[in-house]
């Protein structure tokens, strides 16, 4: 049975301003879910009835009173456990981080919170974000909705599979190589990872600095558009932050694709796509073309560079990012006794992170030494050039590009878990997106042969999240996908 | 060809204490990654300029106001261990008695 946790946040706005629901209700039928199905999904590591609680209270009297509302307020979010908040646990899906409290909110928790958001816990995702399967988190891993002996997909596995669940309304997640996308992806929701900067880091606890994206899940894209209205805009504690205007990203999201320049990108249709991916990404591209779109095929010629690039970059910027968790300041320490401190911070390491996170550490470190920086990093970043290169002259042609957001659906809990190289490739379409700090967003467009959803993605360049927005509207409005996990179907 | 590492000198570089069993492990799928990912050297041209951060900003100043920082007690909440208001670890230096 639908309860009011499965609408859309934009539907929930609407009946908690007409005063048809309260935010307690809302919050209720939210916490209600999570103690039905996470047990079998564990998409939440730190739940917070409490604290969502007392928040809907103070929302619901706030309503009484007839101050303005946001399209925010009352609404159930959850936040992966990257993005630090105030008082609650934040483990990075880490050992290390097993009992670290912050002492500060990230600024987009901030920004939500002070909107009247509601949280409803901290989600489960790869250790420090490393992973496109959630099977790297040190607290276990979490399940798909649509098929619990399926991966939800990383690294923001939890955030994702928490809103198809409908555990949440909404979601953040954190993109570093396509860690919003492919969960949303996998999991069947819609994934915004937008431009660079556009959303602080202030408080998203260091992966890669210069691709580290906070990113959003939900269940459409009207919702995508309200909630980066919400997050977006320069914060003076994250000196990447953009100093651009925010639009108002609702202006043009009903305006249809006709006359869109859509550009396929090369590779769409390749050998390492699964047949039901490429089959439901192509009735999309269809449709788009029969919705009044000019479709046409574009190569971004680098893009097969970008997946070496990026595990170069990525683990050269975490192995110094993680250089922090030392065991002096905050975090696990190894049991004494120790010969020094080297010798303490070093046995406190190596007991402290699980293995994908010592191996990018290891990775990155080797390629930062001595001797190797040039080889290694400094071509990455000359690769990095090309790829920018390479979008500016796609976007002079087209106004939006589209490929799978990833190359499979879910796949089963431990296939991968033994080939590095192979887990790598999940994140093939997007990551040349974080390499050159443009938007994407992935939208649900079908389900394969085995019911698993599958993921298109849109790509705009930088700061321009309106027509992605518009593009993805336009293909969610045509196929209005009734998206209900089977999970769900006895709840 | 995989690239040979040097796992214990990465490893002390990193701070980072690996068992015999991680050590083999990491030495094999890191030579086969860095095998991969060396190609990346083919593909620019020497007149290429490298990419830090793909939408770059500079000179970022706000005005010198002071504001609240953390509290000492804030500070020490989460140190695994502290004496008299610091931070204690194991010693760093030989003393010289």
């Amino acid at each position: 049975m639908t309860e009011v946790c499965d609408l859309t946040g934009s539907e929930l706005a609407e009946q908690l301003r007409a005063g048809d629901l309260s935010v307690a209700e809302l919050t209720e039928s939210s916490l209600r879910r999570v103690e039905v199905v996470d047990g079998d999904v564990k998409a939440i590591l730190t739940p917070t009835p409490e604290v969502a609680r007392e928040r809907a209270e103070a929302v619901d009297d706030h309503a009484t009173t007839g101050a303005t509302q946001s399209p925010v307020a009352g609404i159930p979010i959850a936040l992966k456990d990257v993005l630090a908040t105030n008082g609650i646990r934040t483990t990075c899906g880490s050992k290390i981080l097993e009992n670290y409290i912050p002492p500060y909110d990230c600024t987009a928790w901030t920004r939500l919170s002070g909107a009247g958001a509601v949280l409803i816990g901290k989600t489960n995702c790869d250790e420090f974000a490393m992973g496109s399967s959630n099977e790297n988190s040190a607290f276990g891993p979490v399940h798909n909705p649509w098929n619990l002996d399926t991966v939800p997909g990383g690294s923001s596995g939890g955030s994702a599979a928490a809103v198809a669940a409908g555990e949440a309304v909404w979601a953040l997640g954190t993109d570093t190589g396509g860690s919003v996308r492919q969960p949303a992806s996998l999991c069947g929701v819609v994934g915004l990872k937008p431009t660079y900067g556009l959303i602080s880091r202030y408080g998203l606890i260091a992966f890669a600095s210069s691709l580290d994206t906070v990113g959003t899940f939900t269940r459409s894209v009207r919702d995508a558009a309200v909630l980066l209205g919400t997050l977006a805009g320069k914060d003076p504690r994250d000196a990447t932050s953009l100093d651009a205007e925010v639009p108002d990203y609702l202006h043009e999201l009903e305006d249809g694709v006709e006359g869109l320049r859509v550009g396929v990108i090369d590779g769409t249709f390749g050998d390492g796509v699964q047949p039901g991916v490429r089959d439901a990404v192509r009735a999309s591209i269809e449709r788009l073309a029969a919705l009044g779109a000019h479709v046409d095929d574009v190569s971004l010629p680098t893009a097969d560079h970008a997946l070496n690039a990026y595990y170069l970059i990525a683990p050269s910027e975490a192995s110094s990012n993680l250089a922090r968790y030392d065991g002096v300041r905050y975090g696990f320490r190894a049991e004494g006794p120790h010969a020094d401190s080297i010798a303490m911070m070093s046995a406190t390491r190596g007991q402290g992170f699980g293995p994908e996170v010592k191996r990018r550490i290891m990775l990155g470190t080797y390629a930062l030494s001595a001797g190797y920086y040039d080889a290694y990093y400094g071509q990455a970043q000359k690769v990095r050039t090309l790829i920018i290169r390479d979008y500016e002259r796609a976007f002079s042609d087209f106004d939006v590009l589209v490929s799978p957001t990833s190359p499979t659906t879910a796949f089963r809990i431990g296939e991968r878990a033994d080939d590095p190289l192979a887990m790598y490739l999940s994140d093939v379409f997007t990551i040349p997106a974080n390499l050159a700090g443009v938007p994407a967003i992935s939208v649900p467009c079908g389900l394969d042969s085995g019911g698993l959803p599958v993921g298109l993605q849109f790509t705009a360049s930088a700061l321009g999240e309106s027509v992605l927005f518009r593009a993805a509207r336009a293909l969610e409005r045509d196929l209005g996908l009734e998206l209900r996990p089977p999970l769900l179907a006895g709840v | 060809m995989p690239v040979d590492i040097d796992i214990d000198h990465v490893a002390l570089l990193a701070r980072l204490d690996l068992t015999d069993d991680e050590k083999e492990r990491l030495r094999v799928q890191l030579g086969a990654i860095l095998e991969a990912a060396a190609t990346v050297g083919e593909v620019a041209a020497d007149d290429v300029p490298p990419t830090a951060w793909a939408i770059p900003r500079s000179n970022v100043f706000r005005e010198d106001v002071p504001e609240p920082g953390l509290s000492q007690a804030a500070a020490l909440a989460n140190a695994p261990d502290a004496e008299r208001g610091r931070f204690k670890v194991p010693r760093i230096a030989e003393t010289g008695s």
